[in-house]
């Protein structure tokens, strides 16, 4: 095919109607608001990218417009117009006449409290950068390490001109385009997102966070992250910035696929701290998000989640345990105050003989909020002595507020083990006098009484993230009693 | 220190103390006695400022200051302290945690900066041997599965690391065996200054005598309808409470 040129992209939209009368000015970094196959294809075109990719976005699209939104989780909102919506923006630029002072001064308290640097803050606000020389000379430093060791680590669109064959030989390959209305919908307008592979026996020698978050301005609407950690290799990957992010976006669908080959390890930690809409439940980000992986012989993957953002949260990160031997975890904490609304867990599919899951998940609701845990353990009937040990609690805060446990469990194998647990608990009068007795007022005391409940699961964080988890835990649960 | 003016408290509208009369000045130990719900811990917890009991009528005065629109964690901070009868568990908050918590959430509130690390390892380690607690026990979540002596004694340890101006101490001793009575008795007398004063609730002599009372008062009926010397509790512990009871009628 010849390169597509914009004008010819012009001409052609021209001879078509569109119902929310389509035009593009390509010179301008926004698409027009709507979807349709030009959109698809125009995405593609300016990311330069291969026939194959526009091919396999368009597939998807296709699927897309024929799936209709699930409706099966337990949120309820308002279905986002998916008309209404621009599916291309290129990264808001540094606008140097901007500085902190034009930064909403709620957000600027928040970044206070967390304790991010000024230079962070500006970054995460798109204002010029004092030190901008600095913040390039680290990410070298980490891209020199990373290279030696030959692991690749970009953003997917560099990956898919760079490293073609790697990700077409896996992009699909766990969330297959068709594999629900959000994943279809990320891979046909996937914006962009990160691509990182680990070679053969390599164990990377840092967390991939440091690196993401000076370089990873802003997140996209439509993420979509590829990791491949071959054959006896290891990688912690951290995803997600610890500053409360104000995105003006409604809907994030972003897709995540793992693959752990014979041997690997891959520990995958987030923390999602989207906008959740004010404490009247106007406004926030609807999240919904899928994010699997898969287990060779001997592999192991585990999720750690840290939600306490968005409006609504539908998200429930999985492990195909296919290679004997293999191990899934799913560490969780979902906090939700207010009007937000969560509907997250896991699913592990245990196919390859003594394999073996643990899920701990931890729901902390307040206010008028309603926090659900779903999640399936399917034991497959050649998953010859499967194990799997799941834990769900619920800390409730107040009268007002839901927690709702929905475990699936199949089992084709008699030889499987399966312990499940669940506790609901709320927050004593009794325990939080008692922590005023000894001087600790009460927003502290929720604090650190919903620390202790998360306690198994911050501990499965990298150090760093933990603490500022813990404090992000505090931040959102601020105003959630009377 | 402490001053309580024809104290009257309620919870639910039911009254529960019903015109208290109490003077506590520093260096006394006060022992309060009672039939069992006759209102020992509501006093307690209305001094320490639980905010479901009201206070419908008369004066808490602490330091000659009227404590009644302060929360509990000011009281608190101001060297209140209560060894609870039924401690609560807090999972996954260790006791050291949560002693540290507190020690610096009251320096905050005086203006302090937090304890230095080196300091409170110091201070804990000087307490827990003081109250021959094993350190691999600080490390537990706070009275999460501690046996009845074990959270007494743990109240007792927080008492040590708090050092406050005035310690109501519900029912501490009933859970300990022997050995820990003596060891958590003799922990509080060494406490014990001129400047602090102690209140003990209690039903039964054997804690009075280690710790001994200035003053012995008995409360029924939400009211002090007793108050002696230590004899007192001797006298209550051979002849029970009919006697006084009947006192009262008549
Ligand atoms: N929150 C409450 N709601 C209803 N009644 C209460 C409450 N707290 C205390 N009471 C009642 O007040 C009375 C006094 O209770 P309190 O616990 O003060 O007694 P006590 O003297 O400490 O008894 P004990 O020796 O058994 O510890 C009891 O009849 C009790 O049932
Ligand atoms: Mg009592």
């Amino acid at each position: 095919m010849n390169k597509y040129t914009e004008d010819d992209l012009r001409e052609e939209l021209k001879t078509k109607e569109y119902e929310y009368g389509f035009y593009t000015d390509i010179e301008s970094d926004t698409f027009p608001i709507g979807l349709n196959e030009e959109i698809v294809k125009a995405i593609s075109l300016k990311k330069e990218e291969p026939e194959w990719m526009t091919e396999w976005r368009l597939e998807a699209f296709k699927a897309w417009k024929e799936m209709t939104e699930p409706e099966w989780a337990n949120v309820h909102y308002a279905k986002p117009d998916f008309q209404a919506i621009a599916y291309y923006s290129a990264p808001k630029s540094v606008d140097p006449n901007k500085t902190l002072d034009d930064v909403d001064p709620d957000l600027l308290e928040m970044y206070k409290k967390l304790g991010i640097s000024v230079d962070e803050q500006k970054k995460m606000n798109n204002v010029a950068m004092d030190i901008v020389v600095d913040s390039v000379s680290v990410a070298t430093t980490f891209k020199k390490t990373l290279g030696e060791k030959g692991i690749i680590f970009m953003p997917i669109s560099e990956a898919i001109k760079e490293h073609p064959e790697l990700v077409r030989k896996y992009l699909g390959t766990i969330v297959p385009q068709k594999d629900n209305f959000y994943a279809a919908l990320n891979s046909a307008v996937f914006s962009d997102g990160s691509f990182c592979y680990i070679p053969k026996g390599v164990r990377c020698p840092m967390e991939l966070s440091t690196y993401f978050r000076i370089n990873q301005g802003g997140t996209g609407q439509f993420e979509r992250t590829l990791l491949i950690a071959d054959e006896d290799s290891y990688v912690s990957y951290l995803e997600g910035c610890t500053a409360p992010s104000r995105d003006e976006n409604q809907l994030h669908a972003a897709v995540v696929e793992l693959i752990a080959l014979d041997g690997a390890e891959i520990k995958y930690s987030t923390v999602q701290n989207w906008y959740p809409g004010n404490a009247e439940g106007k406004g926030g980000v609807y999240n919904f998000v899928t994010k699997r992986g898969l287990c060779e012989k001997n592999a192991k993957i585990s999720w750690t989640q840290v939600e306490t953002g968005s409006a609504v949260t539908w998200k429930y990160p999985s492990c195909i345990l296919k290679g004997d031997n293999s191990v899934g975890e799913f560490y969780s904490i979902a906090v939700t105050n207010n009007y937000q609304q969560a509907d997250t867990g896991t699913k592990m599919i245990h196919l390859g003989k003594n394999t073996k899951s643990t899920i701990i998940s931890k729901g902390i609701s307040a206010g008028k909020s309603q926090n659900s845990y779903r999640g399936l353990v399917k034991i497959s009937a050649n998953a010859d002595n499967a194990r799997n040990f799941s834990q769900c609690d619920s800390l409730l805060m107040g009268n007002d507020c839901g927690a709702h446990t929905f475990p699936y469990i199949e089992v084709k194998n008699k030889s499987a083990q399966i312990e499940h647990e669940a506790t609901t608990s709320k927050i004593g009068e009794d325990q939080i006098f008692y922590c005023n007795q000894r001087g600790i007022e009460t927003e502290k005391a929720i604090a650190l009484i919903v620390n202790g409940f998360s306690k198994d699961v911050l501990n499965k964080l990298p150090m760093e993230f933990a603490i500022e988890a813990q404090k992000l835990l505090e931040i959102s649960l601020e105003g959630s009693v009377g | 220190m402490l001053k309580i003016n024809n104290l009257h408290a309620s919870v639910d509208d039911k009254a529960i103390l019903k015109g208290i009369n109490l003077v506590v000045n520093p260096g006394e130990v006060h022992a309060i006695m009672g039939p069992n719900g006759s209102g020992k811990s509501t006093l307690a917890s209305v001094i320490a400022g639980k905010e479901e009991y009201e206070v419908t009528e008369g004066e808490i005065l602490l330091f000659d200051e009227n404590i009644d629109e302060l929360a509990a964690e000011e009281r608190a901070h101001k060297g209140v302290f209560l060894s609870f009868q039924y401690p609560v568990e807090i999972p996954g908050v260790s006791v050291t945690n949560f002693i540290k918590t507190a020690i610096n959430e009251t320096r905050k509130a005086q203006g302090l900066e937090d304890m230095p690390a080196k300091d409170m390892l110091k201070l804990i380690r000087e307490k827990s041997e003081m109250l021959e607690i094993d350190r691999k026990f600080l490390s537990r979540s706070l009275n999460e599965g501690f046996s009845g002596g074990e959270k007494k004694r743990n109240e007792i340890f927080q008492m040590a690391m708090l050092e406050p101006k005035l310690a109501i101490l519900d029912e501490t001793d009933s859970g300990l065996d022997i050995d820990a009575l003596r060891i958590v008795a003799n922990g509080v007398n060494k406490l014990k200054s001129k400047d602090n004063a102690v209140i003990i609730i209690t039903h039964y002599q054997r804690l009075l005598d280690y710790i001994v009372p200035d003053f012995v008062h008995v409360l029924h009926d939400g009211k002090i309808v007793k108050s002696g010397g230590k004899e007192l509790a001797h006298e209550l512990e051979e002849k029970g409470y009919d006697w006084i009871k009947q006192e009262v009628v008549t």
